[in-house]
């Protein structure tokens, strides 16, 4: 159901009408074309003017139409379903479609729809082959499982999976239904239930495809071009056995696969799968998702009182489903996401072709990994021999797992380092393009740095600096050329006045662990006192100090003088293996560092019961996330509330079953959010004190962030 | 399965008719080869400052597929063999030589400087120096080309160059954690220290490490590249199929007339003299269309049958400057002239180094394809010459992967491995590049051509091509 809308395809003109069409009555069609080889149909999947095929009405009413064209035809004994993109087999079901509907009975329909459609593939007199390249997700999966034969390209483009539940759903024509018969039931759980891409040689070896191609070189056409006509040519050649009976569709299967099977037959450890499952599921979402839930339910329905009854319950599930708030919280993220990796800045002045990273630490070596990974010469530099070696490990270990997963072979890794210089000192720099500084957050040393570089680099060349809390002016300050100057940092705006509440809720004698259950109940994957362990108390203190200085009293709340003794005892977070907790190597449940009691009891402040019951403390922290994102919007930080959820889900853990801050402030009510900040500004003082941009939306309630 | 599939495949233009084509030609000239030819008279390639470097001779001993008469010797034994049939055949006096290169791929751990322990035992000066060195497939073509170098820069008159492969035998190895417990144990003083040691033995420390047979780089075979570069220039199974019965008929004619006069016969220990090539089996199409294939399975198209097998073997090649050679009374069989090495990527180009050598080389030489008398082009699958021959062909290619205006074009298939070539000789991946060599050489005489054109792919993506020029008659 992954998709992305028709419109986000870039229009190629001259792209669009390729079909070659082999009779008349096909002339009209646009989305979906059919050649005739020899005794072989080839249906052609290729969606106008977008990157990737989507099921959309239009292309599953082709498809019907082709199809039924084919089973009446005579001369054809089989079929090749394939798309003339070679990235995208189909990417899923049409989003916009999904969205048109104003109610869950008309989702049902659409699945419905699909489930016959799908049935006929299944059953069909003549085998029908899907041949695999690019992108087979979602609705597109589940095409390719009611074919009687798969045949993939074996390439990094090509994977196969069930990614409705990421958007709220489940797989909704079928899949949920043939999925459990094709690969076993725990592993049809796995993929419908993480929604994770499988590529094709693990695809594979599950038995969700039967054949693999491997990509093509340069021949006479380019690699791709001529890759995909092999993969046809392969494709024809299985449909053609199918249809001779001189190929079998019976995958044999592995010792292993056939005892679970056998064991999966039995209802008694069906039950107990389910049981698992279901617990498994309920501790991750916190009962915060229904799709997963809804998942299991309607395998089990399908495997436990039969086909027509999984069929309707996954039709009407999927109509549920739909109409979410979760869902459309997802589906928002999902097309955020969409709208950022577009580059909106257009192509650069300049292609960075060298970049020098200053500072081997964590965000350093991080920034250098992914630099490196993309064919840029990579500088990256530090002051001491170890943190370098520690940087330089962290990248290899970074790539070396991706070697580890498959994902990438040792020689690439090692072609990919070779373009890693670790140094020490500026040799190369003049060469540089870019300068991303990741060095401590101190301004003395930021400022030393920019100066010993402004010294070397060439004119030309960036300087860019991965603070989170300094502000980039002030930094600037010490610059040659000052007057680059860039936005704010959303992020860290954000996450400063939720960690400060945090710190005052800890010191009203709320312990750790209550406070990460209260916060991961409301959806944030890490409980907030982890995320300030995990951050780092002493980056914490030199953040909130920062953004104290620069934007006074509403960052203020929690004492930062806690975390100042902290840094002083030496609870530095998880690097030093003590925190809020205390971190063992190899041990799994932390314990609350006890070091902590005394530290607390020192800054106890006492507790106004009105606002401290465990729905007040969660909206403490999400009222003043929002805020800060609202102020954020309002003074043009950010660009878009879309970038903001995105940011903020994505970059803070913001709970995405919620769909980002402003997602939320549509969802819960801008006016009700008011209220609260008013009802904590009244205890509290400024600290929430709603900016204008929320007032604005609480006193008109047909504004929303999101329309 | 596979026939279905080749019947999908077999949508291509290039005619089926090529072998049979080539093959009433070369017997129609049959008639031509009892007198040798007079050569065109071409300019000649000689290059002013630049020493002219002679072959005098080259011999080799019998190739023969592995595991079969040379299967108990080693490496240096078939190397002796072929350097002892250097000396009876050229009567060259041992301490003339100035200097000895081998070429190998798979090295035997105990003579890793196979050239020197292979000379010693050949009965060679023990003052004469030796080198060995690797280049895949290409090999010997490396050896005799630093021995041209040598020439040319007046460090050396007489070289002899060669190569060596015994596939009968391959190095196969403890595993990593096997080798490391081994090598502890060495330098453990006490007993308790080797019994702990010895302890920590596990059962898969015994799962021996076979050489490896993928390309290291991508871990990919070669016959699996060769089947996707067959696929990618649309070459089918059966014009694979023709093209290797093409060989294997073009070889037998050759062995039958006498023609393969570089073979020395080898007196193997405990067993017969060897005097033929064993590997030359011309079959038919339909035996050789049951074969499955052999790497893409199931539905590929390079089988066993249309690629090159495991071969044993040896060759040697003695070459000097052109006034030693004269000075000693020896009439040269050719010029070695120019010569390039090329290298691509070696994932999806591994097996494309001709088509990138021959247009570098012709033009090094100042000379076009049709100024090429005599083609020798190492076969390492038939689908791999294929997708050369059409690579060559394609102007698409030499503009988009190569950089140039146009196409070198094709070679004719009249002019192109005549005498059979790797598919049915046998490859022994040290050796054969000598052997090219020597056939052009022959060829030429033969035929009555002036230049020869050797070009041969090897592993790591890299080929290599050279310009052989008839020594004037």
């Amino acid at each position: 159901m992954e998709a992305v809308p028709s419109s986000s395809g870039v229009p190629r003109p001259g792209y669009a009408c390729r079909n070659i069409s082999t009779s008349s009555a096909l002339q009209s069609r646009t989305h979906v074309s059919c050649d005739i080889k020899g005794d072989v149909a080839v249906v052609r999947f290729n969606t106008p003017n977008s990157k990737v095929n989507t099921l959309s009405k239009q292309l599953s009413a082709e498809f019907t139409d082709v199809m039924n064209e084919i089973w009446a035809n005579e001369a054809v004994r089989s079929a090749v379903l394939i798309s003339s993109k070679p990235g995208s087999f189909i990417a899923g079901a049409d989003l916009n479609m999904l969205e048109a509907c104003k109610t869950a009975q008309e989702v049902t329909q659409l699945s419905q729809d699909g489930q016959k459609m799908l049935e006929k593939i299944e059953n069909s007199p003549k085998p029908v082959v899907a041949a695999i390249s690019g992108s087979c997700l979602g609705g597109g999966l589940e095409v390719a499982i009611a074919c009687h034969y798969r045949v993939a390209t074996k390439d990094r483009k090509t994977v196969l999976g069930t990614p409705e539940v990421l958007l709220g759903l489940l797989p909704g024509a079928g899949g949920t239904q043939r999925l459990p018969k094709m690969v076993g039931l725990p592993a049809a759980f796995d993929m419908m239930l993480t929604g994770r891409n499988i590529r094709a040689d693990r695809a594979k070896k599950m038995g969700l495809v039967d054949q693999l191609v491997e990509p093509l070189g340069p021949g006479l056409k380019t690699p791709e071009a001529r890759t995909i006509e092999y993969l046809e040519e392969v494709a024809i050649g299985f449909a053609r056995g199918l249809a001779n009976k001189t190929v079998s569709a019976k995958r044999s299967r592995g010792l292993m696969q056939r005892l679970t099977d056998y064991a999966m037959a039995l209802p008694f450890v069906r039950q107990q799968v389910y049981k698992t499952v279901e617990s498994k599921v309920q501790k991750q979402t916190k009962g915060l998702y229904p799709a997963p839930l809804k998942i299991i339910e309607v395998v089990k329905t399908g495997l436990d009182q039969g086909n027509d009854a999984g069929y309707l319950t996954e039709a009407q599930s999927f109509g549920q489903l739909a109409v979410t708030k979760e869902s459309k919280a997802l589906m928002g993220l999902y097309r955020g996401q969409v709208h950022c990796k577009k580059n909106k800045f257009g192509t650069p002045q300049k292609e960075v072709k060298t970049l020098a990273v200053l500072g081997a630490g964590l965000m350093g070596a991080g920034i250098a990994q992914v630099s490196v990974d993309k064919g840029i010469k990579t500088l990256l530099k530090d002051t001491a021999q170890k943190g370098l070696d520690r940087g330089q490990q962290q990248v290899y270990k970074g790539l070396n797992s991706k070697v580890k997963k498959k994902s990438m072979t040792s020689f690439e890794r090692d072609s990919i380092l070779s373009n890693l210089m670790g140094q020490l000192d500026y040799k190369g720099f003049e060469k540089a393009d870019m300068v991303i500084e990741a060095v401590f957050e101190d301004i003395n040393v930021k400022h030393k740095v920019l100066k010993e570089v402004e010294a070397v680099i060439p004119a030309h060349c960036i300087f860019a600096s991965n603070t989170s809390a300094l502000p980039i002016s002030q930094i600037a300050a010490a610059s040659k050329r000052p007057e680059k100057d860039g936005p704010g940092f959303y992020t860290t705006r954000c996450l400063g006045p939720m960690l400060s509440e945090v710190v005052r809720v800890l010191q009203e004698g709320i312990d750790p662990k209550k406070v990460d259950a209260i916060s991961t109940a409301f959806g944030f994957p890490v409980g907030a006192a982890t995320l300030i362990d995990e951050v780092g108390v002493d980056v914490a203190t030199h953040v909130a100090e920062d953004l104290g200085k620069a934007f006074g009293e509403r960052f203020g709340g929690g004492s930062i003088d806690l975390f100042k003794l902290m840094v002083q005892k030496g609870f530095l977070g998880r690097k030093a293996g003590k925190g809020f907790y205390v971190y063992q190597e190899g041990v799994k449940n932390r314990s609350v560092n006890s070091g902590m009691d005394e530290i607390l009891e020192k800054f106890r402040v006492p507790a106004n019961p009105d606002v401290c019951s465990d729905e007040d403390i969660q909206m403490r922290l999400v009222t003043r996330f929002v805020n800060e994102a609202a102020m954020c919007l309002q003074e043009g930080i950010l660009s878009s509330p879309v970038e903001g959820d995105i940011g903020a889900v994505f970059g803070l853990g913001f709970p995405p079953c919620l769909g980002g801050p402003f997602r939320f402030a549509d969802s819960y009510g801008a006016r009700q959010l008011v209220d609260k900040l008013r009802k904590y500004e009244a205890v509290y003082g400024s600290q929430f004190t709603p900016c204008q941009l929320l007032l604005d939306h609480a006193s008109s309630p047909s504004k929303k962030f999101h329309q | 399965m596979s026939s279905m599939l080749s019947s999908a495949l077999r949508n291509l233009p290039v005619s089926s008719a090529w072998a049979a084509g080539a093959l009433a030609r070369s017997l129609s000239c049959s008639s031509q080869f009892q007198a040798a030819v007079q050569p065109k008279t071409k300019k000649t390639l000689g290059k002013t400052g630049v020493k002219n470097v002679v072959v005098v001779e080259g011999v080799r001993i019998p190739f023969l597929q592995s595991g079969t008469t040379y299967a108990d010797l080693m490496p240096h034994d078939l190397a002796r063999a072929a350097l002892q049939g250097l000396l009876t055949r050229t009567s060259v006096p041992r301490d003339v030589v100035d200097y000895i290169v081998y070429g190998t791929v798979i090295q035997e751990v105990k003579t890793s400087n196979v050239a020197r322990e292979a000379a010693l035992g050949a009965g060679f000066s023990d003052k004469t120096p030796a080198h060995t060195v690797t280049m895949a497939c290409i090999s010997s073509n490396q050896a005799m080309t630093t021995g041209v170098g040598m020439i040319a820069a007046g460090q050396c008159d007489v070289v002899v160059a060669g190569g060596v492969e015994l596939m009968s035998d391959v190095p196969i190895r403890h595993s990593r954690k096997m080798r490391k417990t081994m090598l502890t144990l060495n330098r453990a003083k006490t007993l308790g220290q080797k019994l702990s040691l010895i302890s920590k033995i596990r059962p898969d420390y015994f799962a021996p490490e076979l050489p490896a047979v993928a390309e290291f780089s991508t871990s990919e075979t070669m016959g699996h590249s060769a089947d996707r570069l067959a696929a990618a220039f649309g070459v089918s199974r059966q014009e694979q199929d023709e093209y290797a019965l093409r060989s294997h008929t073009l070889a037998k004619k050759a062995q039958d007339e006498g023609l393969l006069q570089d073979v020395v016969p080898f007196k193997v220990p405990g067993k017969d003299t060897v005097t033929k090539d064993n590997g030359i089996r011309p079959s038919s199409m339909e035996q050789m269309g049951k074969l499955k294939p052999a790497f893409v399975k199931p539905y590929g198209t390079v089988t066993a049958a249309n690629s090159s097998f495991l071969t044993d073997g040896a060759s040697a090649i003695l070459i000097m400057s052109e006034e030693k050679a004269l000075a000693m009374g020896y009439k040269p069989k050719a010029y070695l002239r120019d010569f390039v090495y090329v290298s691509q990527d070696p994932k999806d180009q591994l097996l494309l180094g001709p088509t990138y050598a021959t247009p570098k080389v012709l033009e090094r030489a100042g000379l076009s394809l049709s100024d090429i008398d005599v083609f020798e082009f190492h076969e390492a699958f038939a689908g791999q010459i294929l997708a050369n021959l059409k690579a060559m062909d394609s102007d698409w290619f030499a503009q988009n992967y190569m950089g140039r205006k146009s196409k070198v074009g094709a070679p004719s298939l009249d002019k192109f491995n005549t005498w059979g070539g790797s598919l049915s000789l046998g490859h022994p991946f040290g050796a054969t590049g000598c052997r090219l060599v020597i056939t052009a050489a022959h060829r030429l005489k033969k035929e009555g051509g002036q230049y020869g054109l050797v070009a041969a792919c090897a592993a790591g993506g890299q080929g290599h091509a050279m310009i052989v020029e008839l020594y004037p008659q």
